[in-house]
């Protein structure tokens, strides 16, 4: 009785280290009417860039389309929705107004290179480990509030790693690797 | 018989000079396409990141790589900055033959002391240029290189070339780097860059 007593005990204080855990590796989701919007993130960019990219999953399970028109976050001064397009060589972007279109059944993925948000005017600096609060407005659905996670600098895919950052502002000098 | 003989081999001889002479100078097609010259690159004087004039002169008998982006753009730049600094590294002591330069085509916005901000970051031997619009014009007008200046709603983007052009050591263009070419062909285009090789 008293070992089942131990290991019932033990089992519950690893419990809420468990869960924590689940929380750490479970994927966001932001729901609003018929949108879905699955795991915002953006990414750690230069020390003086004073833009950076929003990225996310946005899917319509409703029956009409519905349009991304504006939003904010609390790390920028201004929000755009943007697209981008390689034409020829020539990086193009441009700022979709009235806004992004999610057909009805479709999700649309916002990420590098594409689709995208930009938070234009940054406050402070994108820091891994500090996720911020945004909203998005939705023409139809409305307005809700999101959290975006903060993945290395150089990502493409959420969880890929990123890449080492050739010079940091701490040391000024080539980053080291440290463990 | 043998006059006329030694008449009609000299004949021949001269009219095979002739042709080859003709052909040479172009009145006649050997066969190919007309060839036209069209030189990409050209000299050019602007600011770098430390405030101080930086003239192409100084970098005769040097190969260089050179692209046009700005600090305010969120993707291209500082991925082609980044795999900049990664080819660079890769490269070795070699590395400190090539001159990589960032030219700003925003004249605007972009101050030497902010792109020596944003190239902090970076590969400390990577050179940052801004110049007036004129002087941006000019050069990127020089190197066929494409930017334009596009309103939003809350400021301005800028699109521009996202290939890094590489010019050899006698100033001639030899070649470009297209926006996520995989970097085993970037590194091979500028070993061969560094070597001479074509």
């Amino acid at each position: 009785m008293r070992r089942f007593a131990v290991i019932a005990l033990l089992a519950l204080a690893l419990l809420p280290a468990g869960a924590h855990a689940q929380k750490q590796t479970a994927v966001k989701e932001f729901v609003v009417g018929p949108i879905k919007i699955t795991q915002p993130w953006t990414r750690v960019t230069p020390d003086a860039s004073t833009v950076a990219g929003g990225f996310m999953r946005i899917t319509n399970t409703g029956t009409v389309p519905d349009t991304l028109i504006a939003g904010t976050a609390l790390i920028s001064h201004r929000f755009e929705v943007h697209e981008m397009v390689m034409d020829q060589g020539v990086m193009k972007m441009r700022e979709l107004r009235p806004g992004l279109v999610i057909r009805p059944g479709e999700t649309v993925e916002l990420r590098p290179g594409s689709f995208h948000v930009m938070f234009i005017g940054l406050k402070q600096r994108i820091k891994l480990g500090h996720p911020f609060k945004g909203t998005l407005v939705f023409e139809k659905a409305g307005t809700t509030e999101i959290e975006y996670s903060i993945e290395p600098f150089g990502t493409r895919v959420p969880g890929d790693g990123g890449q080492p950052m050739p010079r940091t502002s701490e040391t000024g000098q080539h980053q080291k690797k440290s463990h | 018989m043998l006059r006329r003989l030694k008449i009609a081999v000299w004949g021949l001889l001269i009219a095979g000079a002739a042709l080859a002479g003709l052909t040479q100078l172009g009145w006649i097609s050997s066969g190919g396409l007309p060839r036209v010259e069209v030189t990409i690159g050209g000299p050019f004087e602007l600011t770098d990141h430390n405030g101080n004039r930086f003239s192409s002169k100084s970098l005769e008998g040097r190969p260089f790589a050179i692209f046009f982006g700005f600090t305010s753009c969120p993707d291209v730049c500082p991925t082609t900055l980044l795999e900049m600094s990664n080819q660079l590294k890769r490269l070795g002591p070699a590395a400190d033959q090539l001159t990589v330069i960032f030219m700003s085509v925003d004249s605007e916005r972009d101050t030497p002391s902010h792109l020596k901000a944003y190239l902090a970051n970076f590969d400390h031997r990577i050179v940052g240029l801004v110049g007036s619009e004129q002087e941006v014009r000019a050069v990127a007008k020089s190197y066929y290189a494409f930017y334009e200046k596009v309103p939003t709603s809350t400021g301005y983007t800028i699109n521009h070339t996202a290939s890094v052009y590489l010019m050899g050591r006698d100033g001639r263009y030899r070649g470009a780097i297209s926006y996520h070419e995989p970097e085993a062909h970037q590194l091979a285009k500028l070993r061969r860059l560094m070597e001479g090789n074509p």
